[in-house]
């Protein structure tokens, strides 16, 4: 599974790429988030707060209940600032 | 209809040009350019750095003009928005909406300014003049402004 990290997400975690094979407990978007976040501090920091982050599914907007079977492009941002 | 993501500048006269030359169907044109100002939230700022996500920008954004084109009798359509450094002054993003009436024109214009604040993933990175940077966050007036252009079926497609 491909994780991308954007804007103050990437700068907190200091990623803004990486593949990643998560364990078979991480469902959906929401588990793979808590399972991120014990990969330390940085992560446990920049995750914390599931209200502040938006969420792609394979370049779809998605949410925390969004299955994901392990193949997937999951991108991680702040709500977008663009125009 | 198109859509682009350049780090260069555009020219917005050759753009609109570009767009309707022989297109005798068009009545009206609308445009709408915006610009990196020296000023935000009260504090100054120099520069500011835009960071998109490659391939979901450029999908979101096809998304949104076809969005347009369903809901308005457009002939034709181009958004072009810029990513990487730009300075106070610079250009950032340009929507062009172009139809055998000016309602529609004007209209889609504005739907496709408002929408992609909210649904293309772009995030501004702002510089103040010391040197310090900050990402801009989220305002609720862009929440609320692409929310007035939401049907039932708009909603279907957002997820």
């Amino acid at each position: 599974m491909k994780i991308l990290y954007f804007a103050w997400l990437r700068q907190r975690t200091g990623i803004g790429e990486e593949d990643v094979t998560p364990p078979a407990a991480v469902r959906d978007v929401a588990s793979l988030i808590e399972w991120l976040k014990e990969r330390g501090p940085d992560f446990a920091e920049a995750l914390q707060d599931t209200t502040a982050i938006r969420i792609a599914v394979d370049q779809e907007f998605a949410t925390l209940d969004t299955v994901l079977t392990g193949n997937e492009e999951v991108a991680l941002f702040p709500p977008m600032t663009g125009g | 209809m198109a859509v682009r993501v350049q780090r260069e500048d555009f020219d917005v006269g050759a753009e609109i040009a570009a767009l309707t030359d022989g297109n005798a169907q068009i009545g009206g044109v609308t445009s709408f350019v915006g610009l990196v100002r020296d000023m935000a939230d009260g504090e100054r700022t120099s520069a500011m750095t835009l960071e998109h996500y490659p391939g979901m920008t450029e999908k979101m954004l096809a998304e949104i003009d076809a969005e347009a084109h369903d809901r308005w009798p457009l002939e034709a359509s181009l958004i072009v928005h810029r990513y990487g450094r730009l300075e106070a002054g610079d250009r950032i993003v340009l929507v062009i909406a172009a139809s055998p009436h000016r309602d529609a024109a004007f209209e889609a214009c504005r739907f496709l300014i408002d929408w992609l604040k909210t649904r293309a993933p772009f995030w501004k990175l702002e510089e103040t003049a010391d040197g310090a940077t900050r990402w801009v966050e989220a305002k609720d007036s862009d929440d609320d402004a692409a929310a007035r252009w939401e049907t039932n079926e708009g909603k279907k497609r957002a997820g």
